[in-house]
């Protein structure tokens, strides 16, 4: 690879390529939006110049060709050449954050990846597609509709980790996903864009299409290299983070699918384009994906930090029976906490804004609840799925999610005590933060969220029931 | 988030520990781990008071320690120590389920939470202490509100499915949650829906399972694959649903199974034969040393009255670490049954109960005017190395040199210590880089040195095996059937398995029974020699020539010279009279027609069967003796339980007789027997220590050994084989023992059903 001497003719050979890779990519895709720290600025209301994926809805061909056409693969060769430190540096400057859920910066993560190893450990790339989180369905559109953006991505953050060969690990229940990401990968590889010499830079670079069975949890990434190995998809202790040990005890990053999906737009139109969308530190454009009571569910890629209502109302046709009719939003999919209306109403979707709000952005799937919503039955649905899902390797989450449901199920019809409720919460606490991996705190969340905001229905629900208990007691 | 702000911290950890080069080894996903020896190191260090007062200053540090605070008390540490290594060598107690030193790290029970504070300031969440590594300048407190609320969560949780039956409990008393229970469990519940239960696992005779119980820890399944090395258990289900079990219900075929049960921390898996026997309060523990192999793995009796009730292992890490073999822990309902309790004298062609003096008078009218070379003594395989010496005194002052140990050291030459014992020792088998195994399985001779040859292997050293191929539970390298095949191996050549061994720099040959019990012995020893001479296998700093026994006896009677003495020929002439001490698997024809047979012991088996007179002896646990393992170890096993009924001291009984016969011994109390063992061999005054180096003379012993055998033939058509055909009944204990002959059974179903 190039990109190793620091000799001031080399650095002008580089920053004249960075510049022409840039302008090529500002030709194909309209200006860079410059730099909006001004007070007052509103976000949202992208422009189609500035979208990423251009075929999310599948009226294009996804394969080779159309991906050809919407600028996959354009002079992939030079940003490769670019070198693995160019690739990070461009990364961190983007200001991209992992767009699996923590929201960890991905340009420092992939730096991470040791430079060399001693004892000859290959490094690898491992792309988290098993997108099992309730209320998520970006990935998917990604892969079966512009597949060749995350195969590229593969390469480009192969590269900037140093990687020998990349995973895809999918989810099992996408069939048509992976039959498309499947065929994206052979026609890469017939058309030599990866495998041996990749696009002819030299660079050797395998990529591999593995299914998942369906659990939730090999989502977790550790659990995902234990599943990968073959073995039952148990998270592990971290440290070590795969970055030291992963898949096969080799070095290992894992991102997710739209994480690496972007990056390849981003090198091509440079990092501050990219920084331009949202609030300092909450860079860039998003897929949102919209569920629930709304009057057009849907996925779509727009601006960070954009504010709830204006995602609602301008992509999804607003919420069924208007926003008044609006009870509750969960804005991150199903492990983070409910927002009530009347946060909802002027929230921002980005990480800070909705960490500050007492939730997170996760993967930004919002599933929105109207007023015929059972709020209490919608949480205890969740907490099933999360004691449905629990590995049952450490002690509070497979004790504690069975418990919680338990717990919730008694909430949902008011057969509870009203001290109950206190307890409930000390519960989530007691899993929250003491478990091996963050299933624990998925499954605390949702509870969490419920009381906070919802903690008058549920005492009523326990007063009515308790009341009935006493007429039919008198009655009989 | 949370977990990213984990991970920024904890790497800040990691980094910081990279940057002082503090090697910290980790488990992952199988991989081999250096926690084992983390923890010896630790145990040396810490039991040399190398924990250090806050006094000293930094530059006296040594390089390989570290300082860190628990609570507040400064300590040093060595690098790559654990924060619950830390926390342990500071004297603080961190509660733990799942983490065992000599497994590796699951840190699945949560119980350990500890916070940690480092430059970043205080962990975002508490943190498992058993693996967490300890990066420098990390402080750790215990004491905590937060840690405190985290284990007392932890503890609720665990108690949630837990079904509380602690009165009917086996575990009771000696059971973790219980005790844990009491520091950080509420005293009562608050959950009110139904608790789990779970089917109970029949893993056969030996473990019974009382699934509901079971936390989850994983320690049988982690014991199960890595120390016994069968992929008998597991996890099987998720979350609220999962269990531990072996998915179909199969024997867990391990020789070593009855650890799990000592490892379980609840009473999920406990003793199928001691279960409802008694509590732990009411027993009394005697610490002694097992006879059921040539190990000599270090044991605990527990009894009550008169009664062994149980055994369990001791830790001692020169040998068997903290396991013992299942025939070591389940056999003693053995001591119970078939015992010779009451002097016999054979009457008309029946034994019949009898005085000590009628006995001993019979036998001294049986000796009357017999020659030195007219008599013979079989020693047995669980004979003390007091009444052998003895017994070979008594011997030689009726001028008779016809002694042997049964089956096996006949001809078979005591001078050379190193030519009989495990030269390497028993822990020289962690530092060896290549195993050739002679004649031997060591899975059925000795399961707690497989183990750890197991651990050896697992660590990639490789293993050969010549002789017939047997399933060691790792991978060998079958290399030949007969010694043959060591005549390639000394080359060099012909298989990768040669080239290893060939630039072995600590290579191991470990000669088995099945050498030493044939009849061409002799000629195959000699091959060997050759072959350890070739191959380098003997050098300055190491011996790897090891011999493996498959009895207690054996070394001991080797030591004490239970043989023909110096110079002498055992006679050709067919003994009249025969003095079994304890022996029962001699071959049918080393006892002439009309002999006179005396056979002193504490079971009716074979020896008691052709006896003449019975000399009722006691068992083991019943008297306090001198064993020698396999490596030259002299340890003692002490006296538990009192003798029964007319039985006595083997060595009491020996004495006696030499009187009646009018050849007194010179010795009438332990102590003086024993000081006659120090005047044969030094090595007898050391007991319980490591033994030591022996000195290597067998470059002339192996010269004249060959000069022995030249012209002999080895029978190469019969490959090596172990003579032990059932692990479960090697010796008369085992023999009379229920459990035993359940295990035997179990065994035999399983194998059936595979075919």
């Amino acid at each position: 690879m190039a990109m190793a001497s620091g000799s001031a003719a080399r650095k002008c050979v580089l920053a004249a390529l960075r510049r022409r890779v840039q302008q090529d990519g500002t030709a194909m895709f309209g200006a860079t939006r410059g730099f909006a720290s001004e007070a007052g600025r509103t976000y949202g209301n992208l422009s189609d110049e500035d979208r990423i994926f251009t075929n999310l809805y599948g009226k294009h061909d996804p394969f080779l060709k159309g991906a050809l056409k919407r600028g996959d693969w354009h002079r992939t060769k030079d940003l490769v050449l670019m070198g693995r430190d160019w690739i990070i540096s461009e990364m961190k400057a983007s200001g991209l954050r992992g767009r699996g859920g923590a929201g960890f910066p991905s340009g420092l993560k992939w730096s991470f990846m040791p430079k060399d190893v001693p004892d000859g450990r290959p490094s690898y790339l491992v792309v988290n597609a098993d997108e099992s989180e309730p209320g998520t369905c970006k990935d998917r559109e990604i892969m079966r509709h512009d597949p060749h953006k995350l195969v590229e991505g593969c390469l480009i953050a192969g590269v900037g980790m140093g990687a020998r060969a990349g995973y895809i690990y999918i989810r099992g229940e996408y069939v048509n996903e992976r039959l498309a990401l499947e065929k994206a990968v052979a026609e890469a590889y017939e058309a030599g864009l990866i495998g041996k010499n990749a696009c002819g830079t030299g660079y050797d670079y395998d990529l591999y299409v593995h299914h998942g069975a369906g659990a939730y949890i090999c989502g977790e990434e550790t659990a995902l290299i234990e599943s990968l190995e073959g073995k039952t998809g148990k998270p592990r202790l971290k440290p070590p983070f795969p970055a030291g040990v992963g898949l096969y005890g080799c070095p290992t990053t894992v991102t997710n699918v739209e994480t690496v999906a972007v990056a390849p737009t981003i090198l091509r139109r440079g990092p501050d384009w990219f920084n331009s969308f949202g609030r300092p530190n909450n860079a860039g454009t998003k897929l949102f994906c919209i569920s629930g009571h709304v009057n057009r569910p849907c996925t779509v890629e727009e601006e960070m930090s954009i504010p709830l209502k204006e995602l609602i109302e301008r992509h999804c046709g607003g919420v069924v029976g208007g926003w008044d009719n609006l009870l509750a939003i969960i804005p991150g999919g199903s492990s983070v906490p409910l927002l009530p209306k009347h946060v909802c109403d002027d929230v921002l979707m980005d990480f800070d804004a909705l960490k500050e709000v007492q939730s997170g952005l996760g993967t930004a799937a919002v599933i929105v609840m109207n007023k015929s919503t059972d709020i209490v039955a919608a949480i205890s649905r969740l907490s099933y799925f999360y004691k449905h899902e629990s590995c049952g390797q450490c002690t509070p989450c497979r004790e504690g999610a069975p418990w919680l449901f338990e717990m919730m199920e008694r909430m949902r019809v008011g057969d509870a005590r009203l001290e109950e409720i206190d307890m409930l919460h000390e519960i989530t606490k007691q899993i929250e933060g003491h478990t091996i991996c963050a299933l624990g705190d998925a499954a605390a969340w949702p509870v969490q969220g419920l009381i906070r905001h919802f903690r008058p229905e549920i005492e009523s629900r326990i007063n009515q029931f308790s009341d009935k208990q006493q007429i039919a007691a008198s009655s009989s | 988030m949370t977990t990213a702000g984990m991970r920024v911290w904890s790497l800040a950890q990691n980094l910081t520990a990279n940057l002082v080069g503090n090697e910290t080894a980790w488990l992952v996903g199988g991989q081999k781990t250096t926690t084992r020896t983390v923890t010896t190191t630790m145990t040396r260090l810490f039991s040399s008071s190398a924990v250090a007062d806050a006094d000293k200053t930094e530059e006296e540090m040594p390089e390989h320690m570290m300082s860190t605070i628990v609570n507040g008390k400064e300590i040093w540490v060595p690098k790559g120590s654990s924060v619950m290594q830390a926390c342990d060598a500071a004297g603080v107690d961190v509660p733990r389920f799942c983490y065992h030193p000599k497994l590796s790290v699951a840190g699945n029970c949560r119980m350990c939470l500890v916070d940690l504070e480092n430059h970043m300031g205080m962990s975002p969440k508490p943190v498992a202490s058993c693996a967490m590594p300890l990066a420098p300048g990390t402080t750790i407190h215990t004491d905590t509100d937060r840690v405190k609320k985290a284990r007392e969560g932890v503890m609720e949780f665990l108690l949630l499915n837990h079904p509380l039956d602690c009165p009917i409990c086996d575990q009771g008393g000696e059971c973790d949650l219980q005790d844990q229970a009491m520091h950080y469990g509420s005293d009562r519940g608050r959950f009110v829906g139904t608790k789990r239960s779970v089917v109970d696992k029949n893993l056969g005779p030996l473990v019974k399972t009382v699934m509901t119980r079971c936390i989850h820890c994983t320690r049988c399944v982690r014991y199960a694959t890595e120390v016994a090395g069968v992929q008998d258990l597991g996890v099987t289900g998720r979350g609220g649903a999962s269990e531990i079990g072996t998915y179909v219900e199969k024997l867990m075929e391990s020789e070593m199974s009855g650890n799990v049960i000592d490892l379980c921390p609840v009473g999920a898996l406990t003793s199928k034969p001691y279960a409802f026997t008694a509590r732990q309060w009411e027993l009394k523990p005697t610490e002694s040393i097992d006879v059921s192999d040539a190990l000599g793995c270090n044991i605990r009796v527990d009894t009550r009255g008169t009664e062994v009730l149980r055994i369990l292992p001791r830790n001692n890490e020169g040998v068997n670490e903290d396991w013992i073999s299942d025939k070591a822990r389940f056999q003693y309902d053995g001591l119970q049954r078939q015992r010779l309790n009451v002097p016999m004298v054979k009457e008309n062609g029946a034994l019949k109960p009898a005085k000590w003096e009628e006995a001993l008078f019979a036998i001294k009218e049986a000796v009357g005017g017999l020659k030195g070379d007219e008599m013979k003594a079989i020693a047995g395989k669980l004979v003390d190395c007091e009444s052998l010496v003895a017994l070979k005194d008594l011997m030689n002052r009726l001028g008779c040199e016809n002694l042997s140990v049964e089956s096996v050291t006949a001809g078979m030459e005591a001078d050379v210590r190193s030519s009989y014992v495990f030269n390497s020792s028993i822990s020289g088998i962690d530092e060896a880089d290549c195993i050739v195994l002679v004649g031997s399985n060591p899975r059925v001779e000795a399961p707690v040195l497989n183990a750890r040859i197991r651990k050896a292997n697992y660590e990639a050293v490789q293993v050969g095996v010549v002789g017939a191929p047997v399933d060691l539970t790792f991978q060998t390298h079958h290399l030949g059937d007969s010694v043959a095949a060591l005549k390639d191996l000394a080359k060099g050549k012909g298989s990768a398995f040669a080239e290893t061994f060939k630039k072995a720099k600590r290579p191991l040959v470990i000669v088995g029974p099945g050498v030493l019990q044939r009849e061409d012995r002799d000629v195959l020893l000699s091959e060997i020699h050759n072959f350890v001479d070739k191959a380098g296998v003997v050098t300055d700093e190491w011996n790897g020539f090891n011999v493996l026994h498959d009895a207690a006896a054996r070394v001991g009677a080797l030591d004490v010279g239970f043989v023909p003495s110096l110079g002498e020929k055992p006679s050709d002439k067919p003994a009249k009279f025969v003095y079994l001490l304890g022996a029962d698997d001699f071959d049918a024809k080393e006892i002439p027609e009309g002999a006179f047979v005396v056979y002193q012991g504490h079971h009716g088996d074979a020896g008691a069967n052709v006896a003449d007179v019975i000399l009722p002896g006691a068992a083991f646990t019943e008297k306090s003796g001198l064993y020698v393992n396999s490596e030259g170890r002299v340890q003692m096993a002490r006296r538990a339980v009192s003798t029964l009924a007319e039985s006595r001291d083997d060595w009491k009984i020996v004495r006696a007789v030499s009187e009646v016969l009018g050849a007194t011994l010179p010795y009438d109390t332990i102590q003086g027997v024993r000081e006659r063992l120090v005047e044969i061999a030094p090595h007898f005054g050391k007991v319980d220590s490591a033994p030591e180096k022996p000195v290597w003379l067998n470059g002339q012993y192996f010269g004249a050994h060959a000069q022995k055998v030249k012209g002999k033939k080895a029978l190469d058509k019969v490959p090596l084989q172990t003579p032990i055909t059932n692990f479960y009944m090697t010796d008369v204990i085992s023999r009379a023992s229920r459990a035993m002959a359940k295990a035997t059974q179990a065994r035999q179903a399983a194998s059936t059903a595979k075919q």
